[in-house]
């Protein structure tokens, strides 16, 4: 009896997901099958493999995957090493916590979109941005970050948006941590890096497996700021996987190569959960 | 330096430190505050500009230009509607999956995570067209549904691992007072977990209110939700920060002082399990 | 179901039930460009005149706007009955049957309108959509700084002549550079100015074969030119500079010429947004072995969607707002400087244009010059000056335009850039079925 209760409790969440993957992945998986350019109403024709071919053959396919990569590692570890430290630093009470930590969780509930707009006018801006006057003033060469440095600006924005979010678990996590045994260990002569080293971090492993787990979804999917600041470029030196699948195919409404961009990015999604899993798993606690 | 001292050395520096890094993370929402006062010359002006008379002049052109109440009360009933929404449907699920654990309950857990791994550029075309099908295109409704299915895998989850850190006792107490699933999960594990639902709420009304893909295509006129006020002042024909930096502001406000107030709240309840 | 979508659903029920007795409600779709603001702003006049007509806004950036209301007419979902559409689109969907002819009977005086803007916005002599204003490109220089440097600009000079007065001109350690262009990657940013310099070199998009011609010795010597010409005497981060950029570089005095937009012209000459205003002239666009295409053509038109349940009082709306009525509504009230031109001859013959306009000559010039069905030295198969008019230019446009901003941002070298560029526009046109 329990078991059917548990199915039925189950049911609508399992049902609605299903029908979410289902429908759209059935029909994706269909368009990707036929030539299907939204311009071009009616010739609908199937074409086999084709879609897939050209968007693999995009000469921008695998630096996309790369930068993919790229921006997720690096704001991974950007986050977690940058949380992990300052949620340690503003663990014990000092002036003013309280406000310290509202401004550093902030960010992340600035729109995408708004974060990329700030970064890009106002910040790194050659000429008029923030950056640039602080270059100027101590007699440097104002850097124009957007166009040489295009993928590392994308990692700083992104990192800018997910760092409060990694803060906001951390901070949790170590509220929970046993202070008696923290007390042991300086009384018997541990230094504050051993403490950190020893019991902080095991403390944290779940919760860093966690942060890893949720920003991964996010950052595989990282569209709105390059959109908004480097457009991919120059050349494809900021482009990931969702921007080449707009820039190839949604830009000329081919929705047969959207699609099959699209089921790559899913493939590559789940190797790179597969691996992630494997990594993290074990303190998921699934 | 007696131990005392320099222990309190030590929590001077370290609350300077943390007051630098804290202030220097903020400083991008600051400085978009800030220029939002100022007349588009003093925005782009170098040096950059810090003490000016401030105007309100830009708010005044955003309020002419866009309904910004509109848009505004788009997104709360957006973001609010999907987020409960999302609970409703997530609660008993996450409740089944932590009590009454199957052999499949973890493969079921990760499909669900999977789902959120379908990049949405990808999937424009077919969304848009079940939309218009079925009329929901430039609807409320329309991205309530949207916005609760994108979420519903990280919400299930979230409560997962809040409903299964538990103390296991207090549920055998209830179980061998006869209770049902369903009385157990309503007296006993949902008055216990109102702070990890509590945030996984917040979370998903913030994730929500910042989603700019799907409100953004799905939308025209009727349920434009701020993200798309937001378009409306990015790159026109001319350079003006001042009034981007106030429709920005106009519309990031709103969550972000909700987050301060919630702040308490998050902060206790994002566990994730984590608390033994 | 729930209550929230009860709720719901009486709302959008009720909402539904509202709009069947109340007056005709159009929505118009628009970009967020001056010109169209202004539109927006003169909605009651509109309405006093129309008073059963009730008009709605959506403005949103190029971008969004252009991806909204492409995906709303290819499918014909109708949240749109009017839409801004650029010279790009208007041939290629009037072509297709999605947008409505334009109504240009009566007092609408269609014969004022440019020859050469109708005749972009056509498709086999109809008239797809009205154009809200027009513009061409064209030097717009520092009579100051010139003469400062000796050097003197003038109508059609030559690359060479340019960069060597954008040499003579560049003064970085006073914040003037030479010459300001555009660099940020995109079909209509970089590649519009650059397209149109290209032609002025002889090179072309396609040969009558469509195949894409992007490695060809044209291409590869202006590019070179323009790389060169803008790393040496730009400004700094001039791979992420477009017309919003520009101008704002040029309004603060920081550049000595500027090649763009001549929509550009009644801004930069605004004394309340430039600290420069008096001191601007203007000459028609540079050569190097042509001056077929040397100078772009562009408007920004109203077009009705094909979809559309009120194409009556979408008609009404865009009669209106591209009529010479409305023109001389915005000259008696923000001043004959700020009217949208680049539509009708009617604007350059009003004496109060030409009186408050000092760029009406040098616009009027370069817009009659633009010939989008001849702008090639060499013949191609396609029609537009800066774009082919065919739905897979979007994509090679703006692939192309990273390539060239990679090449100016240093991290190609220019036959690089290009040659990534061809073969991407090569298998996009395989993959379109052209060969």
């Amino acid at each position: 009896m329990k078991r059917s209760i548990t199915r039925l409790l189950m049911a609508p969440s399992v049902i609605l997901l299903l029908v979410w993957m289902v429908v759209p992945l059935s029909m994706t998986i269909y368009f990707s099958s036929i030539n299907y350019n939204l311009l071009y109403p009616g010739r609908n024709n199937f074409v086999g493999w084709m879609n897939f071919e050209f968007f693999v053959t995009d000469p921008g396919f695998w630096i996309a995957i790369s930068n993919t990569l790229t921006l997720l590692l690096s704001v991974l570890i950007i986050t977690v090493v940058l949380g992990v430290a300052l949620s340690a630093l503003i663990d014990k009470p000092f002036a003013g916590r309280n406000v310290v930590r509202v401004l550093l969780i902030s960010p992340f509930f600035i729109m995408p979109t708004v974060n990329a707009l700030i970064w890009k006018n106002m910040m790194m801006n050659p000429v008029y941005g923030i950056f640039a006057w602080i270059s100027n003033s101590l007699g440097l060469e104002p850097i124009d970050w957007l166009s040489n440095y295009p993928l590392v600006s994308v990692i700083i924005m992104v990192s800018w948006q997910w760092l409060p979010f990694a803060i906001l678990v951390f901070v949790t996590a170590l509220q929970s941590q046993d202070t008696e045994q923290k007390e042991a260990a300086q009384m018997d002569g541990a230094t504050g890096w051993h403490i950190f080293r020893y019991l902080t971090i095991p403390h944290l492993a779940r919760p860093i497996a966690v942060v890893v787990m949720i920003e991964t979804i996010f950052l595989l999917a990282v569209f709105a700021e390059i959109y908004v600041s480097t457009g991919g470029g120059p050349g494809y030196d900021s482009t990931n996987l969702a921007y080449l699948i707009y820039n190839q195919a949604l830009l000329q409404y081919d929705v047969g190569v959207a699609s099959a961009g699209g089921l790559f990015a899913v493939l590559l999604a789940n190797i790179v959960a597969f691996f992630l899993i494997r990594a993290v798993g074990k303190n998921l606690t699934v | 330096m007696t131990l005392t001292q320099q222990r309190k050395l030590k929590t001077i520096l370290v609350g300077i430190a943390s007051w630098t890094i804290a202030l220097l993370l903020f400083f991008p929402i600051f400085w978009m505050f800030i220029t939002s006062f100022k007349t588009e010359l003093q925005a782009i002006s170098v040096p950059p500009q810090l003490f000016f008379e401030p105007t309100l002049e830009n708010f005044t052109i955003v309020q002419e230009r866009s309904d910004y109440l509109k848009h505004a009360w788009n997104s709360v009933v957006t973001s609010f509607g999907a987020t409960i929404l999302a609970l409703i449907i997530a609660i008993p699920s996450a409740y089944a999956m932590a009590f009454f654990p199957g052999k499949r309950t973890k493969d079921i857990l990760l499909w669900m995570l999977s789902t959120k791994m379908l990049p949405a550029v990808g999937v424009l075309v077919p969304i848009y067209i079940l939309s218009r099908d079925y009329g929901l295109l430039d609807t409320q409704l329309g991205l309530v549904i949207i916005f609760t299915l994108m979420n519903l895998p990280i919400i299930v989850w979230m409560l997962f691992s809040y409903f299964k850190d538990l103390p296991k006792e207090i549920l055998e107490a209830a179980r061998m007072d006869g209770a049902s699933p369903w009385g157990e999960m309503t007296k006993v594990v949902l008055p216990l977990s109102v702070g990890g639902i509590a945030s996984t709420g917040l979370l998903s009304i913030v994730l929500c209110w910042n989603e700019a893909f799907w409100s953004l295509n799905l939308t025209a006129s009727e349920a434009a939700p701020l993200t798309a006020m937001i378009a409306s002042y990015s790159s026109p024909e001319g350079l003006f920060w001042a009034k981007l930096s106030a429709a920005s502001t106009l519309a990031c406000a709103p969550i972000v002082v909700f987050g301060w107030f919630c702040q308490k709240q998050l902060v206790q309840g994002l566990t994730f399990g984590a608390v033994k | 179901m729930n209550s929230l979508t009860k709720t719901a659903v009486a709302c959008a029920v009720s909402l539904a039930a509202m709009n069947a007795f109340a007056e005709t409600q159009i929505t118009v779709a628009t970009v967020n460009n001056g010109h169209m603001i202004e539109m927006q702003k003169l909605t009651p006049e509109f309405e006093k005149a129309y008073p059963d007509i009730k008009v709605k806004w959506v403005t949103l950036e190029e971008g969004v706007l252009r991806q909204n209301v492409t995906q709303d007419i290819a499918n014909g979902s109708g949240l749109y009955d009017v839409m801004t559409i650029g010279m790009y689109e208007a041939p290629i969907w009037g072509e297709r049957g999605w947008l409505e002819p334009i109504d240009t009977s009566g007092s609408y005086d269609v014969n004022d309108i440019l020859p050469s803007i109708r005749g972009g916005l056509s498709y086999d002599g109809t008239m797809y959509a009205s154009p809200f204003y027009g513009e061409s490109s064209m030097v717009m220089y520092r009579k100051d700084l010139a003469k400062k440097a000796g050097v003197t600009i003038s109508d059609r000079d030559s690359w060479e002549h340019i960069r060597d007065a954008a040499a003579a001109m560049n003064d970085p350690e006073n914040g003037v550079y030479g010459i300001c262009l555009r660099g940020k990657a995109g079909w209509g940013d970089n590649m519009a100015f650059l397209s149109a310099m290209a032609n002025s070199f002889g090179a072309r998009w396609f040969d009558m074969d469509w195949k894409p011609q992007l490695e060809s010795d044209e291409w590869k010597n202006a590019v070179n030119f323009y790389v060169d010409m803008l790393s040496k005497y730009g400004p700094p981060g001039a791979s992420g500079n477009s017309f919003n950029e520009n101008l704002a570089l040029f309004n603060e005095g920081k550049c000595g010429m500027w090649i763009d937009a001549t929509i550009a012209a009644s801004f930069v000459t605004d004394p309340k947004q430039s600290k420069v205003a008096d001191q601007v002239g203007f000459a028609q666009s540079p050569y190097a072995v042509t001056e077929k295409g040397a100078n772009w053509l562009w408007s920004w038109a109203l077009g009705i969607p094909a979809a559309t349940q009120k194409a009556d009082a979408a008609q009404k709306f865009v009669r209106w707002a591209t009529s010479k009525d409305y023109i001389k509504l915005v000259g008696a009230k923000n001043g004959w400087g700020a009217v949208p031109t680049g539509t009708r001859q009617s604007t350059y013959e009003n004496p109060k244009f030409q009186k408050a306009a000092v760029f009406a000559d040098a616009e009027l010039k370069a817009i009659k010059s633009a010939n989008p069905n001849d702008s090639t030295l060499k013949p191609s198969p396609y029609v537009g000056v800066q774009f082919a008019a065919i739905p897979e230019f979007q994509a090679i446009g703006t692939t192309t335009g990273q390539m060239v901003s990679g090449a100016l941002a240093g991290s190609l070298t220019v036959d690089q850039a290009l040659k990534s560029a061809n073969r991407s526009a090569d298998r996009q046109m395989r993959q379109a079925g052209y060969y």
